[in-house]
């Protein structure tokens, strides 16, 4: 049999106890007044609005309209913008054209102390207030989650004087064009006014040229640009350094003033925020619980093989949480829904179950009078099957779940877009803890149990399982 | 060699499994039956606003007319009691195909503090989903089970092919719909509500179930390998299921164990989604266990045998 060196079980050992040390406290550093975060912890985990409570809405356009997909695209534009300046930061929204809806999850800010579900909902499916003004005067300015400036409510003149309302564009679309005299290619906003807008417009900016009008959706300035000329033919570009994203981002959302109907609340639910901080902290001490009565079940019933399962669930749980934070790069963060809970623990049990069939399987060699080392080999090598067509069929419910529950999946031409993404997060948590499973529980296992093995003080039968003095 | 190896007669005894499996499902869903299944009006659509209530005894008539005077839809109030707060709770629920507006929400909620001011009404949580959207939600769910079931054949079938891939097949499949029952029956019975919670825990069983059996198949698959196309099918199947007994039992024990941590300290916080996540879990958990060891592999065999038979049959004849 290929021996496993000696060192390689401390060199798995130390990298999973690394992997889950930086995965449930994560890696911070302090920057000035700032908190750094170099690598996400448990801490991080998003929680969904089925565990820390919240609200989730499902919009459409009112009187059975059948809106455009770019109609919808706008609409979401609108409530996104609410949103950031209700400071909710963490939502979830997405489009259904299928279904000519929207989908809004949030969860309450940990300091909300105002729990109105109904208010928060009308306020996001209001109609939107779009309002070209004169001026751009406002009251108060703060920084966004992402660095920008929110400047909010007009005031003085820019209060005063509305040149334009969502009623009078037409259309607002992002185009590109090429600057004469550079050569270069600049995105711009281009936008389309009624007849009636386009002569407010012509006589607005034939007095304004050379000073800004502002674009306000609700209370927040959306754009500021400057009248170059008078714009007499109701057809006018905004330019500016935008990039592709900005320019469409920005006609969404004028367009998205315009819209020809209002949204309705055709479905909505709210979860008290009530679950919070505590349950949470009650289901980690579940947790704790679970995997120490876990752990001693498999060490008292296996020893040495029990010991390295102890490690290697260990690092089982380390990946699900650090694929669920956003701990690697490549993988954003993850909203963490009580079904998502189940597929770790669907998961860890599979890892258990992988541990459970070596060494058993090992132990019956032993009984059946291999030598150790005999033992090991046909251990590990006549579990691999059982353990692999366990994991592949599970990974085959993992994939369809995420398949059919996706936002958007193999299924949205007969059913739409997906409106419960808790499914989803079951089999994205299921598939993560079975790559784990792979990895972990029979490699990583394998690995430090014929390490081990090697050392003379642990090259005993009766650590594996074998009966008491039996050398 | 001072333990012991199991030899137990699984085969053999097959008929008292079966029993076993058909009364616990016969009499769960009789009990379905009479009691009738909470569908969530996720499914089902439908409002649901649920309030708390301090410092007196709710009136469900007298909330009910409240309610149907202001905003002239019919509802069911329910009342119960609250473990933490030693309050109430009322939940006031509304059928039909209209989802309920945000604003004939707090039609209701003013329309109650009006009535009932001494009670102090706060909205606990609420839901509201159109009866079309519901419909389409369940049909999803269940093509994705056929859909899902028909790619688990597919795949059992090919890899286990050398022992009659197809009856290796149908049968886990069989032990899963078996574990669903049990499931679904545990739901009804203890009037959890079917909504996404429910889901996760069939979706959770249907995991460790499936992959039980395979586990068992897998050591029929190894056995056939090992001692040849002469020995019966009888003796191979109770050769494997005497080996991988201490194994489904062992991993059942660890998931149990790991679901009642969860389950007393969920009841002990009064964590709602997580009790009715728990409870039918640990049955599913034990019917899975239950079924992987002692049903599939034993109709698996019947079905083998049988054909053996009938294949022996046309022997003769020819």
């Amino acid at each position: 049999m290929k021996r496993v060196k000696k060192p390689v079980f401390f060199v798995v050992a130390l990298l999973i106890l690394a992997l889950v040390v930086t995965s449930l406290f994560g890696v911070y550093g302090q920057h000035g007044d700032f908190k750094v975060t170099y690598i996400k912890g448990a801490g991080d985990i998003r929680w969904g609005i089925d565990i820390r409570g919240g609200v989730e809405a499902t919009f459409s356009p009112a009187d059975g309209v059948e809106a455009t997909t770019e109609q919808l695209e706008a609409a979401k534009e609108i409530i996104e913008t609410r949103m950031v300046s209700q400071s909710i930061t963490d939502y979830e929204i997405y489009t259904d054209p299928t279904n000519n809806r929207i989908i809004v999850r949030f969860p309450w800010r940990s300091d909300e102390q105002d729990y109105d579900p109904e208010a928060a909902i009308d306020e996001l499916a209001a109609t939107a207030q779009l309002t070209f003004r004169q001026g751009m005067e406002y009251e108060t300015s703060e920084y966004a989650e992402d660095g920008s400036i929110v400047y909010r409510t007009p005031s003085g003149t820019t209060a005063e004087n509305i040149i334009l309302e969502g009623s009078d564009v037409v259309t607002a679309e992002p185009r590109m064009t090429q600057d004469e005299t550079t050569g270069e290619y600049q995105y711009v906003v281009a936008l389309t006014l009624s007849d009636e807008g386009a002569q407010k417009f012509a006589q607005a900016t034939t007095a304004m040229v050379g000073e800004t009008i502002s674009i306000w959706m609700d209370d927040v300035m959306l754009s500021a640009p400057t009248v170059k000329q008078a714009i007499t033919n109701g057809e006018c570009v905004i330019t500016g350094d935008f990039t592709s994203e900005e320019a469409t981002q920005l006609a969404a959302r004028i367009q998205a003033g315009a819209l020809p109907f209002a949204l309705q609340v055709s479905s909505f639910s709210s979860m008290p925020p009530t679950l919070g901080a505590q349950a949470l902290d009650a289901m980690l001490l579940a947790g704790i619980i679970a995997f120490v009565v876990i752990s001693l079940l498999m060490i008292v019933i296996f020893r040495l093989p029990g010991v390295v399962a102890v490690i290697s669930l260990a690092s089982q749980v380390g990946l699900c949480m650090a694929a669920i934070s956003g701990f690697f790069p490549f993988l954003n963060s993850y909203t963490m829904t009580l079904p998502g809970l189940a597929g770790i623990v669907l998961s860890i049990g599979m890892g258990v179950d992988a541990n459970v069939i070596s060494a058993s399987r090992i132990r019956e060699e032993l009984k059946g009078g291999k030598t150790l080392d005999g033992a090991l080999k046909l251990g590990f090598s006549e579990s691999f099957w059982a353990i692999f067509d366990g994991n592949i069929t599970t990974l085959i419910v993992a994939v369809m779940l995420m398949g059919v529950f996706g936002p958007s999946n193999i299924l949205s031409i007969i059913f739409g877009e997906s409106t419960t993404g808790a499914i989803f997060s079951f089999g994205f948590t299921l598939l993560v803890g079975i790559i784990g499973n792979f990895i972990m529980g029979m490699t990583a296992t394998r690995l430090m149990t014929l390490s081990l093995a090697g050392f003379k003080g642990l090259h005993k039968k009766w650590l594996f399982g074998g009966a008491r003095g039996d050398e | 060699m001072n333990e012991k190896t199991y030899r137990f007669h699984f085969y053999q005894n097959r008929k008292i499994y079966f029993a076993i499996s058909i009364v616990v499902l016969v009499v769960g869903i009789l009990a379905s039956i009479i009691i009738g299944p909470k569908l969530d009006i996720q499914f089902a659509g439908g409002s649901m606003i649920l309030y708390s209530v301090e410092g007196g005894q709710a009136d469900a008539a007298g909330i009910e007319t409240a309610i149907v005077d202001s905003i002239g839809r019919d509802c069911e109030v329910t009342i119960s009691q609250d473990i933490t707060t030693g309050g109430e709770q009322v939940n006031v629920s509304f059928a039909g195909n209209q989802a309920m507006t945000p604003e004939e929400q707090t039609q209701v909620t003013e329309a109650l503090q009006s009535a009932y001011p001494d009670l102090g009404f706060e909205l606990l949580s609420s839901s509201s989903v159109e009866a079309s959207m519901g419909a389409r939600f369940f049909q999803k769910c269940l093509v994705c089970f056929a859909i899902t079931a028909v790619f688990l054949l597919v795949y059992i079938a090919l890899r286990f092919r050398k022992i009659g891939g197809l009856a290796a097949g149908v049968t886990a499949v069989i032990a899963l719909m078996h574990d669903v029952l049990i499931a679904f029956c545990v739901f009804v019975i203890f009037g959890l509500d079917v909504d996404d919670v429910f889901i996760a825990v069939i979706l959770t069983i249907l995991g460790y179930s499936l992959n039980a059996t395979i586990v068992v198949y897998d050591r029929v698959r190894e056995n056939r390998r090992k001692l040849g196309p002469k020995v019966g099918y009888d003796e191979i199947l109770n050769l494997s299921m005497n080996q991988t007994l201490s194994r489904t039992v062992l991993t059942s024990l660890c998931t149990f164990l790991a679901l009642v941590v969860v389950f007393i300290v969920a009841l002990i916080f009064n964590i709602d989604t997580v009790v009715s996540f728990a409870l039918p879990m640990m049955a599913g958990v034990a019917a899975g266990c239950f079924s992987s060891q002692f049903i599939a592999p034993n109709l698996f065999g019947m079905w083998q045998i049988h054909k053996r038979n009938k294949l022996d049959a046309a022997k003769r004849k020819a």
